[in-house]
Order: C-alpha cells, then structure tokens, then sequence
C-alpha cells in the first residue's frame, strides 16, 4: 500500500492554546507512517465568523480547500470545527454550481478556483477509514488495561449529519472503538452527544460553563478516571476551564482530560514527556503513575 | 447560584434587562410578511417554510436548557410570522452554539441551525454584531487566524524543531473578506 500522505490544516485554537495535541499528533503519525505536509499559506477554516457572515466563511473555507488541490492531497485536521466546515464548504461547491460559481467568482480575484478535486478528513474519520484500526492495534505497545475513560468527540465530529454521515451522532462508535484498541476502557455515561458549550462562552459564559460542568459531573459519576477529547475547543472547555468551574460551583472534579493522540501515544509506548502531557492543565500524574 | 466571578456581567446585564422588557412589552408586534422571503432565500434556509412548531429542536437544545429565553421553536415561528424586528435584534439569537442537534433531530428536516445561522447574518447586516465576532473577523483580516498566536508560540516551536506556522498571504485574505461584504464587520 502507498504511504498515507495528506495536507495537515493545523486552524487556529491548536496553535494559540493547544499545541500539545500537535505534539502529540505529530509523533503517532510518524510513528503510524502517515505522512504530513505542511500549508504554509493556510488560514483560518471560517467558522468563528460564519455567525455573523456566511459568506466570508464559505470563502476562507474555499481558499484553504484551494491550496490544498493545488498540493494535490486530502486535507486531515484535528479540529472538529475545521472538520465539519471544510467539509460542508466542500460539499456544497461540489454539488451547488450556482454557490460554486458565486465563490469562485470571488477566489479568481485572489488568483484562484475551486475545482472539487479533494476530501476532509478529521483524524478520527481518517484513523478509521485510511489508517485502518488493525494497524493502530498492531501499534499498541503498551496496553493500557487498567484503565478506565470516558469520550467526548464533539459536536461537530459528527454533525451536522448532512455533510459529516460517516458515524451515528446520537450513538458514535468510532472514537470508542479507537479508545478501546489502546486497551483501556470506555465506559459509557449520560448525555454523551452533549455540547461542551465552547462557540458561547463570549456570548454568555454562564451557559457554556453550566454544559461543560454537567458533563464533567456525567463523566466522573461514571467513573471514568480520565475524559479523552478530539477537538482543541472541546478540550479548553474541560481542561483549562475546568478549575474555573471547579471554583465558581464550589466543586472539585479534578478530572485529567487528554487529547486521544495523547492516549494512543501512551499506548504505543512513548514517553509523557513526548506527547506534551505536562502541558494538560489538570494534573494527570497520579494517572500516569497507576499505568503498567 | 454565584457567578459573581466570572467575567462578562456587563453583557448579561444588558440580556437580562432587554428580556424583562421584552416580557413587559404588550403592544403586538408589527407582521413583515416579506421577511420569511428574506430568510428563505439563503443557503441551506429555505426549509424554515417547513417548520410545524413539534418544539423537537427546542427540547434537544444544550443552551435551552440554561438559558431563560433562548428557544429555537419561538425564533423560527417568530421568523415564518415576519416579526423581523423582534427577531433580529434580540440578544439571545446568539446563544446558538451550532451543536446542530436540533437540525439532526428535526422530523420535518428543517435545517434549525442554518435558519437561526441566516438570522444572525441578517441581524449583522443591521450592525447588530457582538464585540467578539469584530475582534475575530478583525484579527482574520490582519493575520489570517481568529486568534492573534502570542510569540511564544513560535519561538517553542523552533525549539522543538517543527515546521513554522502558516504564513497566509494576508493581503488575498483582506481581499475575500471586503469581497464578502465582511469588510462592515472590522473593528473601526
């Protein structure tokens, strides 16, 4: 088989606030013999400003699917917000030719043209269909049997259905299946599917955090002693937010949240220290200590 | 329930006194019949025609559930009468957080989440816009990210010997943005 090989769209939010889960990222790729190429002109996915402007979003969106044709590859991104709106730009250029046409109106002024040449994958999506879960499996050095975890894929790993539709929203396997070929356990809990609530903490940090605290309580009455994350604004919601939720409630979680490349990492044999698992907020060394 | 140290008290105070008002407001609204036309006409909104008020979205809503006056099933009825002003102005239309359960869920296949997305982007075409998408549009338009990425951060990377962060051409990104009509959304 020839060697996986994508565009790496890397967004915004990893490198501003989470660039462990690059980190991590990166070294299980390598590890998985996945290739990654850099988009050194690459912007931002679109969706922060699609609230207040569709058509901005469809156009930073359409650039980015642009360079990425030219690089000739598929793009992989570990963003579920870039995920789902490459991937809905994408699909609806490809099959809308009046919105095609009104885009690439707009990207030939930059010198440009949306040709629908390419796919987005996000890396669970990709995990799943190209890498393959027999090879993850085979990859697994070290497996972490004792442990017990709980998942949060996000929203929009797999909504909206009618542009994403590779996994059952309301009952999601894949990340768990992913969770589970590392050897430790996935346990189920309320309210999976739920919003962490990240889009509207600018708007109303009271919502957002109220949705990120409920789970938080989900996930540890269930007793999970970790929660794996596949988003960095999902993961900035349990874990740099999770002392502030813990001190405007008057509650103690204390719940280690890790980026499921982290996880897999781990399992594979690597060293904390490779996988940037010292930058997690929430302290997970007793965790780490307890594994075998 | 305190929430005393949290940061945005200004904004909610400012929701919270519009919803009392809203409630005290007994006058009835004047009809639009031409907005639903206005809505109907975007992408992936012309299903709100089809919406037959079940409440599937507003039950499946995650703010719904903390929020007082945040229900998707008023707004699109609200939307299909034509009560424009109402819609279109009231703060809580951006309490959305596109979780998209509500579109999934919909038994009619309304696209809830597209219509309530048009809403917003019509609300903004009457510069009604919160703080933050300025500074996110803003910091797009100057640096091609939504957030400016502190120095550090390219410094560590050196370090460890990854490759630079993206570079984009800022100039062709200022150029989709004022294409877009976007241009209204920066910071002045």
């Amino acid at each position: 088989m020839a060697q996986l090989k994508y565009a790496f769209f890397l967004g915004c939010t990893i490198p501003y606030r989470e660039a462990s889960y690059e980190i991590s990222a990166r070294r299980v790729f390598d590890k998985l013999g996945v290739e990654l190429v850099e988009m050194p002109d690459a912007n931002c996915c679109g969706l922060p400003v699609d609230p207040a402007n569709h058509e901005m979003m469809l156009a930073l969106s359409a650039r980015n699917l642009c360079l990425a044709e030219q690089q000739n590859l598929n793009i992989i991104t570990l963003c579920t917000g870039c995920a789902t709106t490459m991937r809905k730009t994408n699909l609806t250029l490809k099959t809308d030719k009046k919105m095609k046409d009104e885009i690439n109106g707009i990207l030939n002024q930059i010198g440009m043209e949306f040709k629908g040449t390419i796919e987005v994958k996000h890396l669970v999506q990709a995990l799943k269909e190209d890498v393959g879960f027999e090879k993850i499996k085979n990859a697994v050095q070290r497996p972490l049997t004792s442990l017990k975890v709980a998942e949060h894929g996000g929203c929009h790993l797999l909504r909206p259905v009618k542009y994403m539709g590779w996994d059952d929203p309301e009952e999601p396997q894949t990340l768990k299946n992913l969770i589970e070929l590392t050897g430790a356990k996935c346990l189920d809990y309320l309210d999976e599917a739920e919003c962490c609530g990240y889009t509207v903490i600018a708007i109303d940090d009271r919502v957002a955090l109220q949705l990120t605290r409920e789970k938080l309580k989900h996930v540890k009455d269930a007793g999970a002693e970790a929660l794996i994350t596949v988003c960095p604004s999902c993961h900035l919601m349990f874990d740099v937010n999770q002392s502030r939720i813990e001190r405007a409630f008057s509650e103690n979680y204390n719940l280690p949240v890790l980026h499921y490349t982290q996880l897999l990492g781990l399992a594979m044999g690597m060293s904390p220290d490779e996988l940037a698992i010292k930058e997690l907020r929430v302290d997970p060394s007793k965790l780490l200590q307890a594994l075998p | 329930m305190h929430f005393l140290s949290f940061k945005s008290s200004t904004r909610r105070t400012t929701m919270a006194q519009t919803t009392v008002e809203a409630s005290k407001n007994t006058q009835p609204s004047r009809l639009d019949p031409s907005f639903k036309n206005e809505v109907l006409r975007e992408h992936d909104a012309e299903t709100l025609k089809i919406c037959f008020q079940c409440g599937t979205c507003t039950s499946s809503c995650p703010t719904a559930r903390f929020s007082n006056s945040y229900r998707p099933r008023t707004v699109l009825r609200m939307a299909q009468l034509g009560l424009r002003q109402k819609v279109l102005s009231s703060p809580t239309l951006w309490l959305c957080t596109a979780c998209f359960t509500c579109t999934d869920r919909c038994p009619q296949g309304v696209e809830v989440a597209s219509v309530l997305r048009v809403l917003r982007n019509l609300a903004v075409k009457r510069g009604e816009v919160p703080l933050i998408y300025r500074e996110l549009a803003s910091n797009i338009n100057e640096t091609g990210y939504a957030y400016k990425i502190p120095e550090i951060r390219h410094k560590k990377r050196e370090e460890m010997g990854f490759p630079p962060l993206p570079k984009p051409k800022t100039v062709d990104i200022a150029k989709l943005i004022e294409l877009t009509h976007g241009s209204k959304l920066l910071k002045r």
